[in-house]
């Protein structure tokens, strides 16, 4: 970008960072390949590595300083638990009355609720949850844009980078539509507030329409960008790049070495009983 | 030079021709103004001379569209951006909806070409000031009002200044300012050498630009009556 932001005058200079999503905190500031490399990374060794203290320093070390840095820990926090709840409730319906175990902790009708189901219910539960957070501090802290531009300019080509920003400018609008839709169900009656599985049953039909709807979207607009020129072959010269670090880029070279080493641990059975 | 030699097309899975030996031809700096009844084939006769149809959405052509004395045929619609820009009436699905700002967006089609930084930059600087739109380029492109829309798609391909334009009910959605900046926009553009080919109900727009009216109603040219001078 140096070289050819030389060539601008100031006025266009001055213009072009304008351009520049906002960058409120010390940790929207990084790159987004880099915040998305520790999400990675996270998400990777929560699902990877075994026991509640594990998970529990994973986020400490990986997820909670990013969102102090970015004063993002309430909405990571909220948003993780939000998305984890659902699948909490049914895991655990379904795990702590059949999973057998030798301590009972109590009785309904038939089934047996055991503490190993509760246990391992628990265990399922707090590995999405950190892989939840380190999702959503990454999508918190980062424009879609900045991300996109970032991708291009490391040589993904414009396509994907376009598919990529397409999905990701999606959804947000694909909840809002879902949140319509639920709200125009209950003005009209219909039984939205339920229970969770009659909650899920309910949306389950609308999902369709409003993925077509928003691919066809995407359809018409790639139409356009097409006679716009998009897809034709040779450099493309960006207006701008997120800012990029020699220290970031050893940072993802570490975080990169340490999954593939976790991994190969994993693999081999070194690491399969993790605290 | 845009030029349509006998042209027929049909749309992907249809059997009934859309358009019917159609021969039109719309020379540089001339403004020529498409009318005719709904579902007449304005909208496809666009497509087709932007090469979109069959381009980009399939269907059959026979006959031939010529920009400069050359064939469309077989030509990828991504190569003939910046020879030839197509407008439409709806201005959301011209978004692209990957630009954070509306300079970013008008600036897209120059990026495609290829540009330098200072090219593109120039460019979208100088389509915006055509369309006195200039203070809505730091303004996010999916927070504007349907006018301002219309126009930040009409400066999208104004900044990969093509010498063949065609619009497509351009001034639709647009409030009588916004005509009117649109308007003056497509004059000095035919004084600028460019071919314009404008699909449009407002005879009074065609009027006061003083375009050649071309008439199309099944899918053929007909005879246009009240033609203005
Ligand atoms: N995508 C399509 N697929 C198949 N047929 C189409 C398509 N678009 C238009 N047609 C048909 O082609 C014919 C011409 O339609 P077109 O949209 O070109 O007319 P128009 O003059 O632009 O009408 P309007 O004034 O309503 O915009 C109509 O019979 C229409 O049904
Ligand atoms: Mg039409």
């Amino acid at each position: 970008m140096a070289d050819e932001a030389a060539d601008l005058s100031a006025p266009d200079a001055q213009l072009l960072a304008r351009l520049i999503p906002p960058t409120p905190t010390v940790w929207d500031r990084y790159n987004p390949l880099t915040k998305a490399t520790l999400a990675a990374a996270t998400t990777i060794a929560a699902l990877g590595l075994g026991g509640y203290l594990t998970q529990g320093l994973l986020f400490a070390a990986l997820v909670l300083p990013g969102a102090i840095a970015g004063r993002v820990v309430w909405r990571v926090v909220r948003t993780a638990a939000l998305v984890t709840l659902p699948l909490a409730v049914a895991v655990g319906l379904v795990s702590v009355f059949t999973r057998p175990g030798l301590t009972i902790l109590f009785r309904v009708g038939p089934f047996d609720a055991t503490l190993e189901g509760l246990d391992f219910a628990a265990r399922v539960v707090v590995h999405l949850f950190v892989m939840a957070a380190a999702l959503i501090l990454f999508g918190a802290t980062t424009s879609p844009r900045a991300f996109v531009v970032d991708l291009e300019r490391r040589g993904v080509s414009p396509r994907l980078a376009f598919a990529i920003g397409a999905v990701l400018d999606t959804v947000p609008a694909i909840v809002e539509r879902a949140r319509e839709v639920l709200e125009a169900q209950r003005a009209r009656g219909l039984d939205t507030e339920g229970g969770l599985l009659r909650r899920a049953t309910s949306i389950l039909p609308l999902a369709g329409p409003v993925v077509v709807g928003a691919l066809h979207h995407v359809e018409a607009r790639s139409l356009a960008l097409e006679a716009r020129g998009f897809g034709r072959p040779g450099p493309r010269h960006l207006l701008w790049a997120p800012a990029d670090t020699a220290t970031e880029r050893a940072i993802r070279w570490l975080l990169l070495v340490a999954v593939v080493a976790l991994v190969v641990a994993a693999a081999t059975g070194a690491i399969s009983h993790a605290p | 030079m845009l030029e349509l030699r006998s042209v027929s097309y049909r749309y992907a899975g249809y059997r009934r021709l859309a358009l019917d030996r159609v021969d039109l031809t719309v020379a540089d700096g001339e403004i020529v103004g498409l009318v005719g009844p709904n579902e007449g084939g304005k909208s496809t006769l666009c497509l087709v001379a932007a090469g979109l149809a069959p381009g980009s959405i399939g269907g059959v052509l026979t006959g031939a569209v010529l920009l400069d004395g050359e064939s469309l045929a077989g030509r990828p619609t991504h190569e003939l951006a910046g020879q030839v820009g197509i407008v439409f009436a709806d201005p959301a699905s011209q978004r692209s909806g990957i630009a954070g700002t509306v300079f970013e967006e008008v600036a897209i089609g120059p990026i495609n070409l290829g540009l330098p930084v200072d090219d593109t930059v120039a460019r979208v600087r100088g389509a915006l000031a055509a369309l006195g739109i200039e203070d809505l380029a730091l303004c996010a492109p999916d927070r504007l009002s349907g006018g301002q829309s219309q126009l930040v798609a009409l400066a999208s391909i104004l900044a990969m200044r093509p010498r063949h334009l065609v619009l497509d009910e351009p001034t639709a959605e647009l409030d009588p300012e916004g005509r009117r900046l649109v308007e003056d926009a497509l004059a000095s553009l035919a004084r600028t050498g460019t071919a314009l080919l404008i699909a449009e109900h407002d005879r009074q727009l065609l009027a006061s630009l003083g375009a050649r009216l071309v008439a199309i109603d099944g899918g053929r040219i007909v005879p246009a009556e009240g033609a203005a001078a």
